[in-house]
C-alpha cells in the first residue's frame, strides 16, 4: 500500500495498491497480485491528472504504467507514431515538434499519458473543428484479464476498440496505441484575444471563428454580478506558419498565479480581485492578436507546478459539463447560481463543442456549450451545489465528465451516456474503479 | 546453446557506443541522452525481447542502432561477441545482478553465481575492451559500481563486494591505461529506483534517486574529466563517513 498515487483534486490521498511493471508482458503478474491481495480488480493508472475518482481503485488495485513509456514506432514522414501506454503527452511533443508533428488533440496538460487520453477521450481547443483524441487513435492493444492482449482498430475488432475509447480503463489495461499526428510548421500560435459580456457575445465570438481558428476557448469570469456578468476573454489560434502576419508579435506577458496559498486565502474578495485583474490585463478592449509559444497556449497551468495546491489542505472539485445547443439559457441560469453561491471559482473555461463525433462509446464530448470550473472544498456546502448544478444538466439533456468528478450518481451517469448498453459486453471482468462501483450502483 | 546471436551487423566502419546490460533501467535512461547526442548506439543484452523495445524507443528517437543479444555470464563467448561488435570507442558496462544475501548465506552456489556476473564477467570483458582501446591510444570505459562496495555490510556484503572488487580493477585499469590516452569512469550510485530494487522499500525517500538523475549526473562526468563519480553528489559525504567509522565500531552496528 502507498500514497503515491493520488487524483488531482484530492488533497488527501486514499492509500492505493499498486503494481509497476517495467515491461509491458509484466501486467500478467496480475495473478501474482491477485494471489498477494486476494480476488481484488485492478485499474490503469497514467498519472493521475484526473481530478475525481475514476483513476483510483481502493477496493483493488492499479496499474501504474508510467514505466511502460517507451516509443515503438516514429515515422517522420507520415506523423504516424506508435508508443506504450504510459508516456506523457509531453514526452511525445518533445520528440514530435522539432521534426515537424504535433499532437491532433491536446488537453490542458503536457502530463496526461496517452493511455489516459484514450481512456477518457479526451478533447481539447480544437474541438468544433477536429472533435476527439479518439478520432486520431488508429489502434491499440488491450490487456485484459484473463491474459490475453487484444489488438484492436476501427476496422478490426472495433467493437472493443470503441468501448475502449472513452472507456475509463473498464476494458482492460491499453499497453500500446499508435495515432496520427498532424504537421506544423512553428512551435508557436498566433493568438487573437477578445473580451466579452454575456453569453451571446462569447456565441457570436465563437462561431465566428468555426471557420478561421483551429483553436477556441474562453475564459469565463463566474464571479462578478451586475453587467460585469459572464464577461471573459476569448482566445482563438492557429498554428503559426510562414503566411500568418501579425501586426504586433510581442508576447503577453503571463498572469501568474501564486503558489501554494493557504486555504484561507481563497475567498471571494480574492477570488474577484484575480478575476477583474486577468479581464483588465486584457487591455486594450479591441481585439489583438499575439505570437505565444504553444506551452503557454495549451499548458499554462502546467508552469505552476503542483497549482492544484492552490485550495490549499482540503482539496477542490472540478466540474465540467456540457448543455446541448439551444440551451444556452440553463448555462446562464448555472452561472447565476454559481455567482451567487459565492462558490467563485479561479479558472473558468468555456468552450463551444463541435458536432464531429467520437467513436468512443462513453466518449463525452457532444454538441453544446461545455463549462468546467474548480470549487474550493467547503464540505457539505460544495457538495450541495455540485449536485444542485447536476440536476439541471440532466434536466437539460447535457452531460458531466467523468474525468472531473467524484460525485456523478449512478442515475445521472446512465442518463449521460446512452450507450452504456452496447459499452457493459466490453467491461473486462476484473477491472474496476472507485468511480465505476458509484456510478454502476 | 550458442547465446550469442548477431541481430544486425554494423553497416559501416564507424565505431558506436557499446553498452553492455542495455536494458537495465539505468541504461535505457543513459542511452536515450546519448541517443540525442546523435552517437551511434550497440546494444548488448540477453533477452531478445526487451531489448528490441529498448532497441525501437532508441530508433524512433532518432539513433542509429545495432543490436546483439547475449548472455554476459558465458565468459568463453566474450571474444566472439566482441569480434561481432566491431570497433569499440566508448563502452558502458550496467549489467548486474541484486543477489538475494540469505540465500547466499547458505547457498555458495547463489554467491558464486553473483559474483559471476557482477565481477568475473565484467573483468572478463574489461580485459579484452581493455586491450582493444590500449592498441588505438583512445577510448572511453564507464563502468557501474555501487556505493555498497565502499564498505562490506552483513546485509549485503555479495553484492557489495562484487562491486567493491570492480571498482578496485577499475582503479588499476584507470592506472594502466593513463598513458594510453584511454579513460576509465567508475560510477558509484546509491539507491536508485530501478527493477533491482523494486521489492525495496523506498525510504528515506530522499536517498532515492530516479534513473535519469544518476543518467543525467552520469552523461555531465563522462563529458568532464573525473576517475569516479558518486551519484546523487551527496553520497560522496555519506560515503566518506561510512569508510571512516573504524571497524571495532562499525562491526558492531546493524546496517
Ligand atoms: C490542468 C489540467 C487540464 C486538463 N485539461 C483537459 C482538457 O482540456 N480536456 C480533457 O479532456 N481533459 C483535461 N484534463 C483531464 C486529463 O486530460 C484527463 O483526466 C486524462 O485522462 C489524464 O490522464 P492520466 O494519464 O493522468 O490518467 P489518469 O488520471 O491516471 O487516469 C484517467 C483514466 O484513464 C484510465 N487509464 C489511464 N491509463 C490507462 C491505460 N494505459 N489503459 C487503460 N486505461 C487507462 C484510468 O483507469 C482512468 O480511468 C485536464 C487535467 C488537468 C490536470
Ligand atoms: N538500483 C540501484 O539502487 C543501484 C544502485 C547502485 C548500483 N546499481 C547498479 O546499476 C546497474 C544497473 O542496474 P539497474 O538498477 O538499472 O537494475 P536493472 O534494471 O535490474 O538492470 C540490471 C540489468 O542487468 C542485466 N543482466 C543481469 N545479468 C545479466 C547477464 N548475465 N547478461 C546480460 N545482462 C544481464 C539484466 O538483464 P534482464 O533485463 O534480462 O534481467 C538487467 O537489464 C547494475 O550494475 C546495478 O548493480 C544499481
Amino acid at each position: 500500500m502507498t500514497d503515491k498515487y493520488r487524483s488531482w483534486g484530492f488533497a488527501t490521498a486514499s492509500r492505493q495498491r499498486a503494481i509497476v511493471p517495467r515491461w509491458a508482458p509484466e501486467i500478467e503478474q496480475f495473478p501474482k497480485a491477485q494471489e498477494q491481495w486476494g480476488n481484488h480488480s485492478r485499474l490503469a493508472f497514467g498519472r493521475g491528472r484526473s481530478y475525481g475518482d475514476s483513476c483510483l481503485n481502493s477496493a483493488g488495485y492499479l496499474v501504474d504504467t508510467s514505466a511502460l513509456s517507451r516509443f515503438i514506432h516514429f515515422d517522420r514522414e507520415t506523423g504516424n507514431l506508435s508508443a506504450e501506454a504510459g508516456i506523457t503527452l509531453g514526452q511525445i511533443l518533445d520528440l514530435v515538434i522539432p521534426a515537424g508533428w504535433f499532437l491532433p488533440v491536446s488537453p490542458g496538460t503536457r502530463y496526461a499519458t496517452l493511455g489516459g487520453a484514450i481512456a477518457n477521450d479526451v478533447h481539447g481547443k480544437n474541438h468544433h473543428v477536429d472533435g476527439t483524441f479518439g478520432r486520431f487513435v488508429s489502434r491499440l492493444s488491450v490487456h485484459r484479464s484473463n491474459g490475453q492482449t487484444v489488438d484492436c482498430s476501427p476496422r478490426s475488432r472495433s467493437d472493443l476498440f470503441n468501448a475502449t475509447i472513452g472507456g475509463l480503463g473498464l476494458t482492460g489495461v491499453i499497453t500500446r496505441a499508435s495515432l496520427h499526428l498532424i504537421p506544423i510548421t512553428s512551435d508557436q500560435l498566433a493568438v487573437r484575444f477578445d473580451r466579452f459580456r454575456g453569453i451571446d457575445q462569447f456565441m457570436s465570438l465563437s462561431s465566428g471563428c468555426h471557420d478561421s481558428h483551429q483553436y477556441s476557448v474562453a475564459w469565463l469570469d463566474c464571479v462578478s454580478r451586475g453587467k460585469n456578468f459572464a464577461r471573459g476573454v476569448f482566445m482563438s489560434a492557429n498554428h503559426l506558419d510562414e503566411r500568418t502576419t501579425l501586426d504586433l508579435t510581442r508576447t503577453r506577458k503571463r498572469i501568474g498565479i501564486p503558489f501554494s496559498l493557504p486555504s484561507r486565502i481563497l475567498n471571494k474578495y480574492t477570488i474577484g480581485a484575480f478575476n477583474s485583474a486577468y479581464y483588465l490585463a486584457h487591455k486594450p478592449r479591441h481585439a489583438r492578436t499575439v505570437c505565444q509559444h504553444y506551452k503557454s497556449f495549451f499548458y499554462p497551468l502546467d508552469a505552476i507546478g503542483n497549482w492544484n495546491r492552490i485550495y490549499g489542505t482540503r482539496g477542490f472539485h472540478q466540474y465540467q459539463f456540457v448543455v446541448p445547443p439551444g440551451a444556452e439559457s440553463v448555462l446562464e441560469t448555472l452561472l447565476k447560481k454559481i455567482v451567487s453561491s459565492g462558490a467563485g471559482s479561479f479558472l473558468a473555461v468555456l468552450k463551444e463543442f463541435g458536432t464531429i463525433k467520437s467513436p468512443g462509446l462513453l466518449s463525452f464530448p457532444r454538441p453544446g456549450l461545455c463549462l468546467a470550473l474548480d470549487f474550493a472544498d467547503r464540505g457539505d456546502a460544495t457538495v450541495q451545489l455540485i449536485r444542485a448544478l447536476d440536476l439541471q444538466v440532466r434536466e437539460a439533456g447535457g452531460a458531466a465528465y467523468p474525468a472531473k468528478d467524484r460525485l456523478m450518481p449512478a442515475e445521472s451517469f446512465r442518463a449521460y451516456f446512452p450507450r452504456l448498453n452496447e459499452f457493459l459486453p466490453h467491461v473486462d471482468p476484473e477491472s474496476s474503479s472507485d468511480f465505476w462501483r458509484r456510478v454502476s450502483g | 546453446m550458442a547465446s550469442v546471436a548477431i541481430r544486425e551487423a554494423p553497416t559501416d566502419a564507424k565505431t558506436s557506443v557499446v553498452i553492455f546490460g542495455a536494458t537495465s533501467a539505468l541504461a535505457q535512461a543513459t542511452a536515450r541522452q546519448l541517443a540525442e547526442r546523435g552517437l551511434r548506439l550497440h546494444l548488448v543484452a540477453r533477452n531478445a525481447e526487451k531489448l528490441a523495445s529498448v532497441a525501437a524507443d532508441l530508433s524512433a528517437r532518432g539513433a542509429s542502432i545495432n543490436t546483439t543479444q547475449a548472455d554476459l555470464d558465458q565468459i568463453d563467448q566474450h571474444d566472439q561477441l566482441l569480434d561481432s561488435i566491431g570497433g569499440i570507442e566508448e563502452c558502458w558496462f550496467f549489467y548486474g545482478v541484486l543477489p538475494d544475501q540469505q540465500q547466499c548465506e547458505i547457498d555458495w552456489q547463489a554467491t558464486a553465481t553473483a559474483l559471476h556476473t557482477n565481477f568475473t564477467s565484467t573483468a572478463s570483458l574489461l580485459t579484452r575492451v581493455a586491450n582493444q582501446l590500449a592498441s588505438r591510444n583512445r577510448g572511453l570505459i564507464v563502468v557501474v559500481s555501487s556505493v555498497a562496495g565502499d564498505r562490506g555490510r552483513g546485509s549485503n556484503y555479495v553484492y557489495g563486494s562484487a562491486k567493491g572488487a570492480l571498482a578496485l580493477f577499475c582503479q588499476g585499469l584507470r592506472n594502466r591505461l593513463a598513458p594510453h590516452g584511454v579513460r576509465v569512469l567508475t560510477v558509484k550510485p546509491g539507491f536508485i529506483d530501478t527493477p533491482m530494487t523494486a521489492h525495496v522499500e523506498k525510504k528515506p525517500a530522499a536517498l532515492w534517486a530516479t534513473p535519469e538523475r544518476v543518467a543525467n549526473d552520469m552523461l555531465k562526468a563522462r563529458d568532464g574529466r573525473r576517475d569516479v563519480l558518486y551519484t546523487p553528489w551527496f553520497w560522496q559525504p555519506i560515503m566518506c563517513v561510512i569508510r571512516s567509522i573504524p571497524e571495532r565500531v562499525f562491526k558492531g552496528l546493524s546496517l
